[in-house]
C-alpha cells in the first residue's frame, strides 16, 4: 500500500489547516453559503435530507487494518454506528455535525486518510479494478498507476474549479471490473505490436442524465506520457466544457457536440506543447510507485488443499459460499475473497463500526493486513490461503458477513436514494429490499445465475442502473415515486446501456415485474446462458411481453 | 480605494476596468487614464486607442481564448483576466497559458469575483496581481498565499512537480 512520506503529510495537514479556517469563517457568518458550498464539498461534506454527508476517499478501494478501525472508530464516535460504501469505492457517513468535521479529518489524516476532492466540480477519487495486483489475467498491477494519477490529480490549482465532477477509472485486466468505459476518462493497460506496456486512454463515457460509452483519444501511449495525456484532456475540458447548464457540463457532452475528431484534435494539439515538459513521468518516479505495490510474503502453497476439499465436500453452507464468494488469484495456494454486504433488510453497502473492526481484525490474520472496497459495494481480502479460507469463513458468521450471494441477482449495486440523498426522486433502499425478500431461496438464485441489478434513485446514476443487466430508476411522476425498469446493460468490456422496456410501476409492482423478467429469461435461455446474453440474443421483446401481459 | 494585491502585497491600483459596453467616446471624454479595456474594444477601436494619450491594458474574459491573441500582448505592462463567479475556472487555464504558452512576462491579474479561498490556486496558475472583492478582507488574502506548503503538480509558481523534487 502507498506509505506517505512528508511532503503527503505536510499537504494534508496544509488542507486541515485551511479548511477549518473556512469552517470557522462560515460559522462566523464571515462566508456566505454559495462561497462555502464548493470549499465544503472538495472536502467531501454535502448537505443531505436529514444531516451534512462526509465521503471519505479510499483512493483506488485500497484500505489497511489500522484505516478500518479509524473509520468504525469515527462511525461511532460521529456517526449512528455505521458507513456506507460507495459505488466509486470510497465510504460515506451519513450523520456527522458539520462544525465536527474538520476533527474527523484530524483523525482520518492519522491513518493517511482524508476527503479530499470527494465531491464538487473536480477530479474525484480514481477508480479500478478491486482484484488490481492479484487478478490472474490482469496485464500489469494499475495501482501504482492510480497512485500517480491521485497525487497529480490532487489539490490540481487549474483543474478545481472544471464544469462539473470528473472521474477516471483504471483499468489492467482482460475483462473490466471497473466499469471504465462510463468514466469520463477511461484508462487501459495494454500492450502494443512491440510488445511495450502502455495506456489506452478514452474520454467522454458517464452515466447520468446522458449515459455515454467513452470513446477513444488515445490509442496508445507510453507509460511516460500518461501525465501529460490526462493533463491535455482536461486542460480542454476546462476551457471548452459548458457551464451554461450544469446537466450539459460533464465532458461526455462537450465530446459529443464538437464530435470526438475534433475533441481529439484540440487534445493532440495541446499534448504537442506539453508532452515533453516536467510532466514527463521518470522511471525513478514509476519505480518508486511501483514499490508500494509489490507482493506481499507469499508462502509455497500448493492449488486445492486437502484441508480445504475435504470442507467443500462435507459443508454445503462453506461450499456454496465458495463457489460464488471465491476467485482464483494468481499464486497457487491463494484466493480472492469477497464479503457481500447486501444482507437482506440492510441497505446495500452499509456496514457497522463492529463489522469494521472485525473486517480489520480478519484482514490482519488471514489477508496481510489490507483489504479492498469495490464499486459494487463489498470488500474483498485479496490473499487468502485456501487451507484458511474455511476458518475465514467461520470467523465472518459472528458478524453476518457471509452471504453467499456475490455477482448474484441479490447482489445489487443501489445508491441510498432518497431515504436520505437530497437529489432522490425516489426511494431505492427499500425496493432493494422488497426485491431481496421476493427473491429469498438460493437454490432459485443460483438458477438464475450470474445477473447484475442496479437501482438509482434519480438520474444522476449513482446506483449505476444504466450499466445493469436489470436498471432500476426512481422517477417522480406528479409528485409520486414510480420506477422504471430497463434491461440490457453492462458495465464490463462490451458495455452496453440498457433499454427502457416501457411505462414505469409502481413501487409495490416491483417484485412481480423482476419475476416476470426472469422467468422470461428462465423460459428462453439455452443450457448456461447468462441473463446477459440471452437478452443479447432475443431482444427486448419476449421480456416486454411477459411484464405487460394482460391477466386472463 | 479598489483593494489591489500585487506580489504578496496591498498596494494602491492605478487602472481602471471598463465594462463590455463601453464605447470609445469614453477615450475622449476621460483623457490622461490607465484603462483596461475588453478584448473586443482593443479589436474594434485600435485607431481610437493609438490616439489616447493614457495607458491601456486589455482583459480578456473567461470564455475568451488566449490563442486568439497575437505577440502584441508583449507590449501591454498587465493582462487582467475576469472571473465572472469564482467557480468560473477558465481563467485558471487562461492565465497558465499566457506564462507558459506565450512567455508572457508582464503583470497578470484576476478581476472580477476575487476571492481569499481561491488565491493559493491563481497564484499557481501564474497571477501575480489579484484586485480582490470589496467585501474581501485584505490582511487576511494576504495569508491565503501560505495556505499550502508545496504541491503536486508542474505548476507556473514551481514548474518541476514533486516526482521530480522528492
Amino acid at each position: 500500500m502507498y506509505q506517505y512520506d512528508n511532503y503527503d503529510h505536510q499537504m494534508l495537514a496544509d488542507r486541515i489547516r485551511q479548511y477549518q479556517n473556512q469552517t470557522e469563517r462560515f460559522l462566523a457568518g464571515k462566508l456566505s453559503e454559495s462561497e462555502f458550498l464548493p470549499l465544503r464539498l472538495q472536502n467531501g461534506l454535502y448537505v443531505q435530507r436529514l444531516a451534512p454527508m462526509l465521503r471519505v476517499a479510499v483512493p483506488y478501494g485500497m484500505l489497511s487494518s489500522a484505516q478500518l478501525r479509524k473509520l468504525a472508530f469515527i462511525a461511532s464516535h460521529f456517526d449512528k454506528g455505521y458507513g456506507h460504501f460507495t459505488t466509486r469505492q470510497n465510504i460515506q457517513f451519513n450523520w456527522p455535525s458539520l462544525s465536527e468535521v474538520p476533527d474527523i479529518l484530524k483523525h482520518l489524516a492519522e491513518v493517511e486518510m482524508h476527503a479530499i476532492q470527494t465531491s464538487g466540480n473536480c477530479i474525484r477519487n480514481t477508480t479500478t479494478d478491486q482484484f488490481a495486483g492479484v487478478a490472474v489475467d490482469e496485464l500489469e498491477d494499475t495501482r501504482p498507476y492510480c497512485e500517480i494519477i491521485r497525487q497529480w490529480s490532487t489539490f490540481h490549482p487549474e483543474f478545481a474549479y472544471l464544469p462539473r465532477k470528473f472521474k477516471i477509472a483504471v483499468c489492467g485486466t482482460k475483462v473490466d471490473q471497473a466499469a471504465t468505459q462510463v468514466h469520463d476518462i477511461g484508462i487501459y493497460l495494454t500492450q502494443n505490436s512491440e510488445g511495450l506496456i502502455g495506456f489506452r486512454i478514452l474520454a467522454g463515457g458517464g452515466l447520468g442524465r446522458t449515459p455515454v460509452i467513452g470513446k477513444e483519444i488515445f490509442p496508445f501511449v507510453e507509460k511516460q506520457y500518461l501525465l501529460s495525456a490526462l493533463e491535455s484532456i482536461l486542460r480542454v475540458y476546462n476551457r471548452e466544457g459548458r457551464r451554461d447548464n450544469k446537466y450539459k457540463a460533464r465532458i461526455k457532452i462537450l465530446v459529443k457536440e464538437i464530435g470526438v475528431e475534433e475533441f481529439q484534435n484540440k487534445v493532440m494539439q495541446e499534448w504537442e506543447l506539453i508532452k515533453n515538459s516536467a510532466l514527463l513521468l521518470t522511471d525513478d518516479e514509476i519505480t518508486r510507485c511501483k514499490s508500494f505495490f509489490t507482493d506481499p510474503n507469499y508462502e509455497s502453497l500448493a492449488d486445492t488443499p486437502t484441508s480445504l476439499s475435504d470442507r467443500l465436500q462435507n459443508n454445503i453452507l462453506f461450499s456454496s459460499w465458495h463457489t460464488q464468494n471465491v476467485k482464483p488469484h494468481k499464486i497457487s495456494g491463494y484466493a480472492i475473497v469477497t464479503i457481500c454486504f447486501k444482507e437482506t433488510g440492510v441497505a446495500p453497502g452499509d456496514v457497522t463500526d463492529r463489522q469494521l473492526n472485525h473486517l480489520a481484525q480478519l484482514a490482519d490474520e488471514y489477508s496481510f493486513g489490507e483489504v479492498r472496497v469495490s464499486h459494487q459495494q463489498n470488500i474483498v481480502f485479496a490473499d487468502v490461503r485456501q487451507d484458511k479460507l474455511y476458518d475465514f469463513w467461520l470467523g465472518l458468521q459472528s458478524e453476518s458477513m457471509s452471504s453467499p450471494n456475490l455477482g448474484l441477482l441479490t447482489d445489487m449495486i443501489c445508491c441510498p436514494g432518497g431515504d436520505f440523498c437530497a437529489l432522490a426522486n425516489a426511494k431505492s433502499i427499500p425496493i432493494a429490499e422488497s426485491i431481496q425478500r421476493e427473491f429469498n431461496d438460493f437454490d432459485n438464485l443460483i438458477d438464475i445465475g450470474e445477473i447484475n441489478l442496479n437501482i438509482s434513485g434519480c438520474m444522476n446514476a449513482c446506483g449505476h442502473h444504466h450499466v445493469g443487466n436489470i436498471g432500476i430508476l426512481g422517477v417522480d411522476k406528479k409528485g409520486e415515486e414510480f420506477y422504471q425498469v430497463s434491461l440490457g446493460g453492462s458495465s464490463k468490456n462490451q458495455a452496453s446501456l440498457g433499454k427502457i422496456i416501457g411505462p414505469s410501476f409502481a413501487q409495490e409492482e416491483i417484485p412481480e415485474v423482476i419475476q416476470k423478467i426472469i422467468s422470461a429469461y428462465k423460459s428462453q435461455r439455452k443450457s448456461n446462458e447468462k441473463f446477459i446474453d440471452t437478452y443479447i440474443r432475443i431482444g427486448m421483446d419476449p421480456f416486454k411481453e411477459q411484464v405487460y401481459a394482460k391477466a386472463d | 480605494m479598489p483593494k489591489l494585491i500585487k506580489d504578496g502585497e496591498a498596494v494602491s491600483d492605478y487602472w481602471t476596468v471598463l465594462k463590455e459596453a463601453t464605447g470609445p467616446e469614453v477615450l475622449k471624454a476621460v483623457p490622461g487614464k490607465n484603462f483596461l479595456v475588453p478584448l473586443s474594444f482593443w479589436k474594434n477601436y485600435q485607431e481610437e486607442l493609438n490616439d489616447y494619450n493614457g495607458n491601456i491594458a486589455i482583459w480578456l474574459d473567461s470564455h475568451d481564448r488566449v490563442s486568439d491573441l497575437d505577440d502584441s500582448i508583449h507590449d501591454f505592462p498587465l493582462i487582467a483576466l475576469n472571473f465572472p463567479a469564482f467557480s468560473d475556472g477558465r481563467s485558471y487555464s487562461n492565465a497558465r497559458e499566457l506564462r507558459t504558452t506565450r512567455n508572457y512576462l508582464g503583470e497578470i491579474r484576476a478581476i472580477g469575483d476575487v476571492l481569499r479561498d481561491q488565491l493559493y490556486y491563481m497564484q499557481q496558475c501564474g497571477f501575480n496581481a489579484f484586485a480582490v472583492r470589496y467585501d474581501q478582507d485584505v490582511d487576511d488574502c494576504l495569508t491565503a498565499f501560505g495556505d499550502f506548503t508545496t504541491g503536486y503538480q508542474a505548476t507556473v509558481a514551481e514548474p518541476t512537480p514533486l516526482f521530480r523534487r522528492r
